[in-house]
C-alpha cells in the first residue's frame, strides 16, 4: 500500500464527521442500536436473581457482555455501506476522484470517520453499563462481572477490531454496490460473523481464556488489515464513474 | 532549445546519529525523485527556472532544517517540516518509538534556482544518461508552485500562458487517443493540441464522446490506445496523482455536499488537494465568482446556477494549469449562464487554459479561442472563421426590389462570381471566390443593368452552420 498523506486524509474524516453531525437521522441511528443492542445484558444481569455464587456465575455473565459486541459491529455497517455508493448516488464522487486524492486514502479517510463515532459510542455505552452494573446490580452479579478481567478486557479491545471488520465489509459492498439500500442490507452481513462467534461461544464450542481472546484479536487484526486493502484494490475510480469495467490497455 | 538552471543541493554531514548518517535521503522534484542525497553529499538537479518544491524525505525529525541543508545554487525561499504520509509500516514504528519521537518527517524546500545557463534539456539529458535528470526536466517546464504562498490566479505581469509559451510547450497534446468501452466505442483515432492561456471548446452531439475525453485527460478513465500529454505530464497510471495535481475540473454537475455551507465544501477540497491553510486562497476563489457574501450559507439553500459558481470557485482552489469545464452552463438559465460565461472570459483574460465542452455553439463561439467539433472521431478543429472557410464558400447576398429580369445572363458577366442562386423573388445567393473584388462588381453590373438594389452583404456563416454541416454529413454517411 503505498503512503497515504495527512492532509487529505484529515480532510476527508473531517468532512465526513460534518456532514454526519448536519444530518440528525444519522445521528438517531447510531444511538437508537446501541440501546436496542443493550436491553439483553441488563435483563440478563439485573433481572437475574443466581442461586449459584463464585465462578459458576460466569455463564450469566460472559455471554451478556460478549453480546454488547455487536454493538460495535451494527453501529458502523449502515455507515460504511453508505460511504462510497451514497456519495456516487448524490453526485459527489466524481469531483472527489478528479482530485490528487488516492484510493487508499479515501477508503482510509472514510473508514476512519465512521470507526470515531463507532467507537466513541460503543466505549461509552460499555462504560455506562458497567456503572450501572457497579451501581444498582446484584452483589454477586457484580461481583462475577467485575471478576471477569479477560472479557472486560476483551470487550473494549475487540471494539475497534470487530468493528474495523464491519466498516471493511461495509466498504467492500459499498464499492461494487449500485446503489444504496442494496450496499446498506449486504452491509448487515458483516455481523453474521460475529454472531456466529457468540453462538459458538454460547454453546461451549469456544472456551472465553486469555490465549483464545489473544488468537482471535490477532486473527481479527490481520483479517481486517487485508481486508482494507482488498478493498482500495476493488476501488476503480472507472467503474465507479461510468459504470463500466476498466478497458485500458 | 531550452534555458535551464542547476539547483545544486548539499547535505551537511553534522548528524550525530550514526543510524541516521548512513541513511540515503530521496531528493524528489515536483513530486518526481530526481536523485538521492547522502550524508555529506552533494546533488545537482537541473531545472527550468522558476518556483519548484523539492522535498527531501529525511529520516528524522529535523528541528533546524536550515542547518541541515545548503542550496549552493538557488535561492532558498522556505523550510517546512511535515510529517511524511502515513504508511501501514510508519503508523505502526509510530506507536513503537513514540515516546522517543524518532518520527519520520518529510523535509520541504521551497527553491528558485538561477536562471544560469541555456542549454538543450533533451540533450543534457542524453548525455548525462540520467533517468532522475530526464523526469525533472520532463516536468519542470509546466510546474506551478503548489505551496501555500502560490496565489489562486496568475498576476497580470506574470501569466502562466505567457511563461509556458517561451518554453514552447503545449498543454493538452492529444495523439490517437482511442476509448472503448466493450464494444462500444465512445471516441477513436482523437489528435490534438492546446495552447497554454487558450480557450478550447470541444463540441459534439450527445454520445460524442465529449465528456469521457475530458474524464480520460482528467484520469479518471484509462484510454483504450494512444497517448496524450496533459500539463506537461504523459498521461499514464503512475502519473494519475500528478496529472490530478496540475488541472481541476468541472464535471457537468458541480457535486457539492448539500449540507455544507459553500466554505465547508471549498475546505474540504483544499484538504483534498494537500493544502493547509487555505482561508486566502478560498475568499480568493469565492470573490472570484463573486461568492463573498454567501460563503456560510448552505449549499443545499443555493440556486443552480450558485451552485455551478461554487463549483468553478472549487475548481479555482488548486490554481490549476488546466481547467476542464463539462458543460458549465446545462441547465442554467439564460441569467445565470451569462454569469458564467463572464467568469469564463474573467479566467481567459488572466490566462487560464480552459478546456470547455458544450453543446450551445454561441457559447462556444462566444468564449473559446478554438473549438474541436466531435462525433466520436475528431471531424474538425480550428478558430471558427477557419472552420467557416473551410466549409463554406464565401458569397455575397443581393437584394433587389424586383426580381432580375434575366439573372443568368448578368450574373455571368461579371468573372469574379463563381456561382449563383436565387433563394426567393429578388434575392440572390451569389459564391464568389473574393467579396472584396466581387461587391463593386456586382454593384456596377446591377446598376448598369437598371436593377433597383435593395442591399449587397456578404452571408455570415455561424459556427452552428459548421456543426450542422460536418454533423448531417456524419448522418449521411450512416445512411444504408
Amino acid at each position: 500500500m503505498m503512503g497515504l498523506d495527512a492532509i487529505r486524509v484529515r480532510a476527508v474524516v473531517r468532512k465526513e464527521l460534518l456532514d454526519y453531525r448536519r444530518k440528525r437521522a444519522i445521528v438517531v441511528s447510531m444511538i437508537i442500536f446501541p440501546v436496542l443492542f443493550l436491553v439483553e445484558p441488563i435483563v440478563s444481569i439485573f433481572l437475574a436473581s443466581p442461586s449459584e455464587s463464585g465462578p459458576a456465575l460466569d455463564k450469566y455473565v460472559v455471554l451478556p457482555l460478549l453480546y454488547m459486541l455487536l454493538i460495535s459491529v451494527v453501529t458502523p455497517s449502515t455507515l460504511a455501506a453508505y460511504s462510497v455508493v451514497g456519495e456516487r448516488e448524490q453526485g459527489t464522487l466524481e469531483p472527489l476522484l478528479t482530485t490528487p486524492l488516492r484510493e487508499q486514502e479515501f477508503i482510509f479517510g472514510k473508514a476512519a470517520a465512521v470507526m470515531i463515532p463507532t467507537l466513541i459510542i460503543s466505549y461509552v455505552v460499555y462504560g455506562l453499563f458497567l456503572a450501572a452494573v457497579a451501581l444498582f446490580a446484584h452483589a454477586d452479579m457484580a461481583r462475577a462481572v467485575f471478576h471477569n478481567g479477560p472479557v472486560l478486557l476483551a470487550l473494549f479491545l475487540f471494539a475497534p477490531l470487530v468493528a474495523g471488520w464491519a466498516i471493511v465489509v461495509g466498504m467492500a459492498v459499498s464499492v461494487r454496490a449500485s446503489e444504496v439500500r442494496v450496499a446498506q442490507q449486504l452491509g448487515m452481513l458483516a455481523s453474521f460473523p460475529m454472531i456466529g462467534v457468540i453462538l459458538l461461544l454460547a454453546v461451549g464450542v469456544i472456551h472465553p481464556t486469555f490465549a483464545v481472546a489473544l488468537e482471535f484479536a490477532v486473527g481479527i487484526l490481520a483479517i481486517d488489515l487485508l481486508a482494507l486493502r482488498i478493498v482500495a484494490r476493488m476501488f476503480n475510480r472507472e467503474r465507479l464513474v461510468t459504470g463500466a469495467k476498466a478497458t485500458g490497455s | 532549445m531550452s534555458e535551464t538552471a542547476n539547483l545544486r543541493l548539499s547535505r551537511k554531514s553534522w548528524l550525530s546519529s550514526n543510524s541516521t548518517r548512513g541513511r540515503t535521503w530521496t531528493v524528489l522534484v515536483d513530486g518526481s525523485a530526481v536523485g538521492s542525497l547522502a550524508n555529506g553529499s552533494i546533488v545537482d538537479i537541473a531545472l527550468i527556472p522558476g518556483r519548484h518544491v523539492v522535498r527531501v524525505q529525511s529520516t528524522p525529525f529535523l528541528r533546524s532544517p536550515e542547518a541541515t541543508f545548503d542550496a549552493l545554487a538557488g535561492q532558498v525561499i522556505g523550510f517546512l517540516c511535515r510529517p511524511r504520509s502515513l504508511s501501514p509500516v510508519i503508523v505502526t514504528r509510530w506507536l513503537f518509538w513514540l515516546l522517543i519521537s524518532l518520527i519520520n518527517h518529510d523535509l520541504w524546500i521551497s527553491l528558485e534556482p538561477d536562471a544560469a545557463t541555456s542549454t538543450d534539456v533533451a540533450d543534457r539529458r542524453v548525455a548525462a544518461g540520467s533517468v532522475a535528470q530526464a523526469r525533472a526536466a520532463v516536468i519542470s517546464p509546466s510546474s506551478e508552485p503548489r505551496t501555500s504562498t502560490t496565489p489562486v490566479r496568475a498576476t497580470a505581469n506574470n501569466p502562466p500562458a505567457a511563461r509556458d509559451r517561451a518554453t514552447g510547450q503545449s498543454a493538452l497534446v492529444v495523439s490517437n487517443l482511442t476509448k472503448h468501452f466493450g464494444g462500444r466505442t465512445a471516441f477513436s483515432d482523437v489528435s490534438f493540441e492546446v495552447g497554454y492561456g487558450e480557450v478550447f471548446g470541444f463540441l459534439g452531439p450527445n454520445g460524442a464522446g465529449k465528456t469521457t475525453m475530458v474524464r480520460t485527460l482528467g484520469t479518471l478513465i484509462e484510454p483504450s490506445s494512444g497517448t496524450a500529454t496533459v500539463a506537461g505530464i504523459p498521461l499514464s497510471r503512475e502519473n494519475e496523482v500528478e496529472i490530478r495535481r496540475r488541472v481541476s475540473i468541472m464535471p457537468e454537475s458541480p457535486g457539492l455536499y448539500l449540507r455544507l455551507t459553500v466554505t465547508e465544501n471549498l475546505e474540504y477540497f483544499a484538504g483534498l488537494y494537500g493544502l493547509r491553510k487555505a482561508t486566502t486562497r478560498i475568499n480568493d476563489a469565492l470573490n472570484a465568482v463573486n461568492l463573498g457574501d454567501r460563503a456560510s450559507d448552505l449549499c443545499g439553500g443555493l440556486s443552480k446556477g450558485l451552485r455551478q459558481r461554487v463549483g468553478l470557485a472549487r475548481t479555482l482552489l488548486s490554481d490549476p494549469a488546466i481547467m476542464f469545464l463539462d458543460e458549465p452552463t446545462a441547465g442554467l438559465d439564460p441569467v445565470a449562464s451569462l454569469e458564467v460565461h463572464n467568469l469564463i472570459i474573467g479566467l481567459r483574460q488572466k490566462g487560464v487554459t480552459i478546456f470547455l465542452t458544450t453543446h450551445r455553439l454561441d457559447e462556444a463561439e462566444k468564449l473559446c479561442d478554438r473549438v474541436a467539433i466531435m462525433n466520436t472521431t475528431l471531424r474538425t478543429v480550428g478558430r471558427t472563421e477557419e472552420l467557416r472557410e473551410q466549409i463554406f464558400k464565401r458569397s455575397l447576398i443581393v437584394k433587389t426590389l424586383a426580381p432580375l429580369n434575366d439573372p443568368g445572363q448578368l450574373f455571368s458577366r461579371v468573372p469574379s462570381i463563381e456561382e449563383w442562386r436565387s433563394d426567393d423573388a429578388g434575392s440572390y445567393v451569389l459564391t464568389v471566390s473574393d467579396p472584396k473584388v466581387a461587391a463593386p462588381e456586382v454593384t456596377r453590373s446591377l446598376v448598369g443593368a437598371g436593377a433597383d438594389v435593395l442591399s449587397i452583404s456578404e452571408s455570415r456563416h455561424s459556427l452552428e452552420d459548421v456543426y450542422f454541416e460536418l454533423v448531417n454529413q456524419d448522418v449521411e454517411a450512416r445512411r444504408p
